[in-house]
């Protein structure tokens, strides 16, 4: 990875090529869970983001400093600061919110793509380009949540953001918590349709 | 002959213990006392009792031992045909794993009539951990460790060990943290850092694992030992010590929890793994191949274990 990536380049590489939950299928937990509505999504997309671009940018800032045998200790203790950060102001100032995800924030520390940025781009590169990576996953992560939550709301109950557009219920069944798993399979799915045919019609000409 | 007698006498004597609400009883009218569903009290009268003490509902006061102030509202009392049944419904749900005191007024001529309702606590150990093996299965119905569970349920013995695994390290953490959290977190009003210092311990846990069992038993260790780093990166593991210091559970129900959480998630694995290996020889089509369509089988088994959800042994 050359440093003459523009920060636009990183953050759609977040978003489209590298997208955390349907092309790397990582931290798919709450992208099953709690994916029941947009507000959701957003809510834990916005904390995810918080969570990546800060220990991005820690990590970056002491990449010459950290033992590399110690390494992974280090990437995990500097998440889990941030995530009793987020995790305290969000219990703080938006208690609503916080009951809803319940206790999602706090795994926060367990998700491998934060982990997975850090060892992959943070620790090498330049504290500027960590943040843009960063916020590129981040968005990635919140855009992958807040699709699968648009798909189940709407569905589930004809709303978006709570608002009534359908006006009836089309199938209760997609709010159901496990319906969740038959979401993301379906959309994953129609992602490799486009790919496959888009792979296709370029085979052909 | 006299052994298997003895036995048998041991074993019912133990299936009593566990089944039998073990209440003090009151002076002789009140049979038998026990929760049912999570609503509403059933109470046996020894003798037939008049109707219109018994459900009237100003007689009764209820309150759950541990805070006698605060005075459980009680929605209906029916009485059975009979005389000797009546069922106390209340308005919210009951916490059935606290003992609940139940004060009769003007019954049978006398002044007070007071019982204690509780559950065996065999039962409801055995009742938690039940409930994070089927009813709140990590996997199926809390959505955890889903990375992990996707990345080895390809095979049937990876599925094994990698289950083993982590219910080791699950016993041998939860128990770790429900100590730090007592006694070191709770004493100095550290509660925030329960992050910092859980994971730190799942860490320590899965490290000592590994040195351990690189030495005791390298045979072991060559099966095992590739998993170990996956665990780490959990959310499953850290998941129980943060339920335990949610709920303020002591250390018996710390330790049923997360066997219950390990052993539900071998199950998850090993069920996976069993249709992986039958999914191999499948003809899927190409849009969904690899994840989408394990995705579709574990939706299906979330659906199934949602047929858990009623359950309650004890």
């Amino acid at each position: 990875m050359a440093n003459d990536k523009s920060s636009m380049q990183l953050i759609s590489r977040g978003i489209l090529s590298e997208n955390p939950i349907f092309k790397l299928a990582l931290s798919m937990c709450p992208a099953v869970g709690i994916s029941t509505t947009v507000m959701n999504g957003f809510m834990l997309g916005v904390a995810v983001l918080f969570v990546q671009v800060f220990s991005s940018v820690t990590i970056s800032i002491f990449k010459n400093v950290i033992h590399p045998r110690i390494r992974i200790p280090t990437y995990t203790l500097t998440i889990a600061t941030w995530v009793t950060v987020i995790d305290l102001v969000l219990a703080a100032y938006m208690p609503e919110a916080y009951a809803k995800m319940g206790i999602f924030v706090k795994l926060i520390v367990a998700f491998a793509i934060i982990t997975m940025r850090l060892e992959m781009f943070a620790c090498k590169e330049s504290i500027n380009d960590s943040f843009w990576d960063g916020v590129g996953m981040g968005l990635g992560f919140m855009v992958g949540m807040m699709a699968i939550g648009f798909v189940r709301e709407l569905l589930g109950s004809g709303m978006i953001l709570g608002i009534d557009v359908l006006g009836f219920k089309p199938l209760l069944f997609f709010i159901l918590p496990c319906a969740g798993f038959f979401v993301v399979a379906l959309m994953m799915a129609f992602f490799n349709w486009i790919e496959i045919f888009y792979k296709r019609t370029k085979g052909l000409k | 002959m006299m052994t298997l007698n003895r036995t048998k006498i041991v074993v019912l004597a133990l299936l009593a213990l566990l089944v039998a609400p073990f209440g003090v009883q009151a002076e002789g009218l009140i049979a038998a006392q026990s929760f049912k569903g999570d609503n509403r009290i059933i109470v046996t009268f020894s003798d037939p009792v008049e109707k219109m003490v018994v459900e009237d509902v100003s007689n009764y006061t209820v309150f759950e031992e541990p805070d006698p102030d605060i005075r459980l509202t009680l929605e209906s009392a029916v009485l059975s045909e009979d005389g000797k049944v009546a069922s106390l419904s209340f308005e919210e749900p009951l916490n059935t794993a606290i003992t609940h005191v139940v004060v009769i007024k003007g019954l049978a001529g006398v002044d007070k009539v007071t019982f204690t309702v509780s559950k065996s606590y065999l039962g409801y150990l055995f009742g938690i951990f039940i409930s994070a093996m089927l009813i709140n299965n990590f996997v199926f119905t809390k959505y955890l460790g889903l990375c992990v569970f996707f990345g080895t349920s390809k095979k049937k013995e990876t599925a094994k060990g990698m289950g083993v695994v982590f219910t080791l390290v699950m016993v041998v953490s939860a128990l770790m943290g429900w100590f730090f959290y007592n006694y070191i977190l709770i004493p100095y009003n550290l509660n925030f850092l329960q992050i910092v210092i859980f994971i730190g311990l799942v860490s320590l846990t899965v490290q000592a694992v590994d040195t351990i069992l690189r030495k005791v038993n390298p045979i072991l260790f060559n099966s095992f030992g590739v998993f170990l780093v996956l665990v780490i990166a959990n959310c499953v593991i850290i998941a129980v010590p943060l339920i335990v210091a949610n709920n303020n559970y002591n250390i018996y129900e710390t330790f049923m929890l997360a066997l219950g959480a390990g052993g539900g998630f071998l199950l998850a694995l090993y069920l996976m793994s069993s249709v992986s290996e039958r999914l191999q020889l499948a003809n899927i089509p190409e849009t969904f191949k690899g994840l989408p369509i394990a995705f579709i089988v574990a939706g299906q088994f979330a659906m199934a274990f949602l047929g858990f959800s009623g359950l309650q042994i004890f």
